[in-house]
């Protein structure tokens, strides 16, 4: 058994490529050595800037010699097959074996691998590995770049040492061949290092100034950055990316602490702190009342003779660029943020979609809305699903997917305008910081900026806040902001971004989403959930798009809509495309005629011929720009929204298929309501009687699909004229006596199509004794019916379960002891009828036949 | 390494030739921001550099030079150095910001192919003018060069010392849009930075220019305030506009007419009239991506141009080469 030792040296390795160039080498090394058959077990991975290293433990002498066999043609076969066979394993025909197989006399190609030297593998692995090595970016240089299939490296590559025991594995690469010698630090070593071994390198590296392994001189700069700070009588300020990049720049780091002049201090702590890290890769320390400190820590990659000289270069350095920092900090003051949002006019966000001043003006629309409509108001709302007061909230008479209830908050009117007025104002001015030149030299800061700038200039606090935190949250794990103008203004930044590129055709296409619509998405869910944002989205999409539309016409970018055909034959019988227009004030630009394709905004002044008809080679003159029709936006945006969902819900444990089961339902658009649904629904289904009673709904289900009994997941087994399924006339008939029951007639009130089913159902008597399992399904959906409705509509997704497990007893006896094809054809149309009442009373809360069992 | 062919030839072999540089006694490099100048003049060419003059036009980094982009292309060794006078038209600040200049200085080395001690070469140099490695910190930072008008991009660092970059080191891979075959080795160091931190003077016109006292702000002062002024304030656009296109015509009439040297010029030119442009705040942000589109077909023409037409004369030397 021998260790093995590979180190790769080279020019400066980037920081932030280190950790995957040390992967990558032990995944390429152990490829190699799985292919030959050795076994490898635990690997070292070291790297510096200047060298990646490996050392594998215990390697074996040699491989082990193996002997393989393939079977070949019979005896007598087409010498082709035999060659062929011969070419394949490498044999010739002598070489072949004849043995019995089931009587038939067949070839055997038999191979003998003889054992290699571990010495001999290794010299053959090394080169594959750095040939086949994969950096984010690579390069060629010198001589041998005089073509361009000269290696290609992260930087040049200038040696390789290659040591198994004491011995070199002899090996060469592009002209640089192993050896067992290697270079110590830059400048406190010179002269050749001879490794003896893979036990003695890090140890001889050290005495060179070298400590090899990246993990121990990250510990180094973590415990020596806090030592330095708290030397000081400060704390440091922790940044673990800062750390590893730091590690990747030094072979012998050494943090040493500086002070800046204090004035500089008066520009916001976090510019300071992102003009250290980000140019200077310097920390920061905050004094002991939890303020930034004028001190940074730089971690030099030498002993110097005299530290002063370094820290004070450092400082200089330092210094300029907290100059730049406070002299943006003084010009952008200047102006107020409403003359800096002036500038934006200059920026194109989207050249369909137009500057970014056009979008700003959108979402101080939307954000305004947002407020007007009761969605954001000054009170958190209570979360839906079933633990809100039922007695302080009036239950909805409306069924799902009609009028939603949507909470009315109660502020002063005052207060809701007024709310309104700070949400319009901090989205009229939450973009003004992108024009900055703190912001044009700190991107990072867009959004803080503003809400320094806000506050200095004596915006009030909520618009300042709302500036700052718009961007919120930007991902996952990020805090999701809370204070009503901030949810306004970012809540109606995302959707107008994810809207507005929906509606121009641009969404995520695989890896691809060059325009964070996945993130837009994500950050909308946190917003609607974490503030509990009643919307109804199939209404706001619908509103969104006549908007945008409205918007160009009202700016006169474009004054009529055009819906295009293609494929017409024109006079002469060539195939061209026309298409008709209406003015935007005129037409309806959400019912495109049929067989539409585009709906095209034009600018109809540039168009004199106009006649009701454009031909294609002159719309393309004129300026226009293009939006998906608006089934595909809406649907698409929906989907989208869906899609989104279950990936976040995915992490929270929450099952698609039941997220799909309750979208099933069609128009449930109200996220929160959606999400209560799907969380009553997946602590339903994982009890007994929920586990028993998707089981009874499947084998309903089943039977009602094999007699084609008609299903559409909203109105099952119900037609929409209320009366029951006409399958059903002879085994049902209305009950005249509703005097028995003392109630009203119950369907004078009810005016959704499904309950209207559901209730005619209901008040139906059979023409003949039900068994007693019979009678008691009906009975229970007579009582789980209502029970199960009244608890949607009350948001008590919970109730709305238990309501529902109440069948469960019931349909298992059901299916026990009672015929559904009985020979009466009666009764088995009536069994059937109240079967699919049963499924009709399940997709109340969601359609089962989505999910997964 | 490249065959050694004697004599004065800067396509020699670096390896070579290259002799010990002792500190020239005669030169006061941390005194005097001309004998900085000079060391590394004496430096590079000890190391068997050409030791150019600038290129006479108005340009914004010394890779504009013929001798780094244009000899950046093509078979043959080429090995140079010069200072290159720098304008930056919107980096004016009226003589008024101590690290700010419209106006500088840029000292290019270009070493092709690369030679593998480029990076002892380049340290050495750094000692030449008074940096000691183990007194400052240098570090080589990751630092990727690209340039669209060019058609160039590059891998390398900026060298920090003490935290200041000082040096972009970049070993160019691509010029003109051809893959640069051999690679060369691009240094880029920063006159004034280098000087203002060897000197220990924190104003760039406190620098002693010659050592003897004369202050870099006595040299270069008023021009800053005076072409502060002209840039920003006072140049007449519509020449400006006026030159712009009749730069671009002119490097088109040379491109069709074979002398893609007098092309490049011209696209130089153009380069230098459109930061003026900017520098007057008369290009807005659309037209900004249009007017670089220009520039760069221009410089980008001018490089394809010249590859080509240099072609069969490289491959008379080099047979087995090919663009």
């Amino acid at each position: 058994m021998s260790n093995f030792l590979l180190e790769l040296r080279s020019e400066e390795i980037p920081a932030r490529m280190q950790a995957g160039a040390r992967s990558e080498l032990e995944k390429l090394f152990r490829r190699e050595m799985d292919a030959a058959g050795v076994s490898v077990g635990d690997l070292t991975v070291w790297s510096t800037p200047r060298r990646l290293a490996l050392i594998a433990r215990d390697l074996p002498e040699a491989t082990e010699a193996v002997s393989e066999e393939a079977k070949g043609p019979p005896v007598g076969a087409p010498d082709q097959a035999v060659d062929g066979f011969c070419r394949k394993n490498g044999v010739t025909r002598d070489d072949l074996d004849v043995r019995d197989v089931k009587g038939r006399e067949t070839y055997f190609a038999v191979k003998n691998v003889p054992g290699k030297r571990m010495g001999e593998l290794l010299a053959a692995a090394i080169p594959a590995i750095i040939r086949d090595f994969s950096w984010p970016k690579s390069m060629r240089w010198g001589e041998a770049s005089r073509t361009t299939e000269s290696l290609r490296w992260v930087r040049p590559l200038s040696g390789i040492v290659a040591l198994l025991g004491d011995e070199v594995v002899e090996c060469e690469v592009h002209g640089v061949t192993s050896g067992a010698v290697t270079l110590g630090h830059r400048f406190h070593h010179s002269g050749d290092i001879t490794i003896g071994n893979a036990d003695d390198y890090a140890m001889k590296l050290r005495a060179a100034h070298v400590i090899v392994d990246h993990e121990e001189r990250a510990t180094l700069i973590r415990d020596g950055a806090q030592q330095v700070a708290s030397e000081a009588g400060l704390t440091l300020v922790e940044d673990e990316g800062l750390v590893i990049e730091n590690a990747g720049l030094t072979e012998w780091p050494v943090p040493l602490l500086g002070r800046f002049e204090d004035d500089f201090l008066e520009v916001p702590p976090e510019t300071i702190q992102l003009t250290a890290r980000v140019n200077q890769k310097y920390f920061v320390c905050e004094s002991k009342d939890g303020k930034l400190a004028n001190a940074f820590i730089c971690t030099a990659n030498i002993e110097a003779a005299d530290p002063a000289v370094v820290v004070d270069g450092n400082r200089k350095v330092l210094a300029a660029r907290l100059s730049d920092a406070r002299f943006f900090w003084d010009v952008d003051r200047k102006k107020t943020l409403e003359e800096h949002a002036e500038g934006l006019k200059r920026i194109t966000f989207h050249e369909k979609l137009g500057t970014v001043a056009d979008k700003v003006e959108r979402v101080a629309k939307l954000a305004r809305w947002l407020v007007e409509e009761g969605i954001v108001a000054d009170q958190p709302f209570p979360p839906a699903g079933g633990e809100r007061d039922l007695a302080t909230q009036e239950p909805s008479r409306s069924g799902v997917g009609a009028d939603a209830p949507m909470p009315t908050p109660n502020p002063s009117r005052e207060r809701e305008g007024s709310l309104a007025d700070l949400a319009e104002q901090a989205a009229r001015l939450a973009k003004a910081d992108l024009v900055t030149e703190m912001v044009g030299e700190f991107p990072e800061l867009q959004g803080l900026m503003g809400g320094y700038y806000a506050r200095a200039e004596g915006l009030p606090d909520e618009v300042a806040d709302a500036i700052r935190d718009h961007y919120k949250p930007v991902g996952q794990g990020d805090d999701v902001p809370t204070a009503p103008v901030t949810v306004a203004v970012s809540l109606a930044d995302k959707l107008d971004t994810l809207f507005g590129f929906f509606a121009i055709g641009e969404r995520p296409t695989g890896s691809k989403d060059p325009f964070a619509l996945r993130r837009a998405s994500l950050g909308t869910l946190a917003l609607i959930q974490e503030n509990n944002l009643r919307i109804r989205l199939g209404g706001l999409i619908q509103s969104y798009y006549l908007d945008l539309i409205a918007s160009w016409a009202s700016e006169d970018r474009y004054s009529a809509f055009v819906f295009g055909w293609e494929d017409f034959l024109s006079d002469d019988g060539s195939r061209t495309k026309y298409l008709n227009h209406s003015p935007v004030w005129e037409g309806d630009p959400l019912s495109p005629p049929p067989a539409c394709k585009k709906l095209w905004l034009i600018d109809l002044d540039v168009h004199s011929e106009s006649d009701g008809y454009l031909w294609l080679d002159s719309l393309n003159r004129v300026h226009r720009t293009e939006l998906v029709l608006f089934n595909d936006f809406a649907s698409t945006s929906l989907d989208f929204f869906a899609d989104r969902l279950k990936v976040q819900q995915r992490e929270a444990g929450v099952r698609h298929d039941l997220i799909d089961a309750v979208f099933a339902l069609g128009e449930e658009d109200d996220l929160v309501r959606l999400l209560a649904r799907v969380h009553a629904l997946q602590a339903f289904v994982e009890t007994d009687n929920g586990t028993n009673l998707l089981a009874g709904y499947k084998r309903a289900a089943n039977i009602l699909r094999k007699e084609n009994y008609p299903v559409t997941p909203a109105q099952a087994g119900v037609q929409s004229d209320g009366s029951a399924d006409a399958g059903m006339d002879s085994g049902l008939r209305r009950n005249d006596d509703l005097a028995l029951t003392g109630d009203e007639d119950p369907l004078e009130n009810v005016d959704d199509p499904e309950m209207r089913g559901v209730y005619a159902a209901q008040v139906s008597a059979l023409s003949y004794m039900p068994e007693p399992a019979e009678k008691a399904l009906i009975d229970a959906l007579k009582t789980a019916e209502p029970q199960a409705e009244m608890a949607i509509a009350e948001e008590d997704f919970a109730a709305a379960m238990s309501a529902l497990a109440s069948l469960r007893a019931p349909i298992d006896a059901f299916f026990e002891e009672v015929t559904v094809n009985d020979e009466d054809e009666v009764k088995r149309k009536s069994r059937l009828g109240l079967l699919a009442r049963f499924r009709a009373a399940v997709h109340n809360v969601a359609d089962f036949s989505k999910i997964e069992s | 390494m490249a065959d050694s062919t004697g004599g004065i030839d800067p396509a020699r072999g670096l390896s070579h030739c290259a002799c010990e540089m002792t500190q020239n006694t005669a030169r006061n490099p941390q005194k005097s921001f001309q004998d900085m100048i000079l060391a590394l003049h004496d430096f590079w060419s000890a190391n068997g550099c050409l030791i150019l003059q600038p290129y006479d036009m108005r340009m914004g980094a010394g890779t504009f030079h013929t001798a780094t982009t244009l000899r950046a292309l093509g078979p043959e060794p080429w090995n140079a150095a010069f200072v290159q006078p720098c304008r930056r038209p919107t980096d004016g600040r009226y003589g008024e910001n101590p690290n700010r200049l419209q106006h500088y200085y840029q000292y290019q080395v270009i070493l092709k192919p690369s030679p593998p001690d480029i990076q002892e070469l380049y340290l050495r140099s750094l000692e030449v003018i008074g940096i000691d490695p183990l007194k400052h910190d240098i570090r080589f930072v990751e630092d990727d060069w690209e340039s669209p008008t060019l058609g160039a991009w590059g891998l390398g660092w900026e060298v920090w010392c003490d935290g200041m970059e000082v040096t972009q080191f970049t070993y160019f891979q691509q010029m003109g849009g051809f893959d640069c075959k051999p690679v060369a080795g691009e240094l880029t160091y920063g006159l004034e930075r280098l000087a203002m931190y060897i000197q220990g003077v924190d104003n760039v016109f406190d620098l002693d220019f010659n050592g003897q006292g004369v202050s870099y702000g006595e040299v270069f002062l008023e021009n800053e305030k005076q072409m502060s002024k002209w840039n920003f304030e006072v140049a007449e656009t519509d020449a400006l506009f006026d030159l712009f296109n009749k730069a671009e015509a002119e490097c088109r009439n040379a491109l069709d007419n074979d002398v893609p040297i007098a092309a490049y010029e011209q696209a130089v030119e153009a380069s230098h009239l459109f930061n003026l442009l900017q520098a007057r705040g008369v290009i807005s942000v659309q037209e900004r991506a249009s007017y670089m589109a220009r520039v760069r077909d221009l410089a980008r023409g001018s490089c394809e141009k010249y590859a080509e037409l240099m072609t069969p004369k490289w491959q008379q030397k080099f047979p087995e080469w090919s663009l």
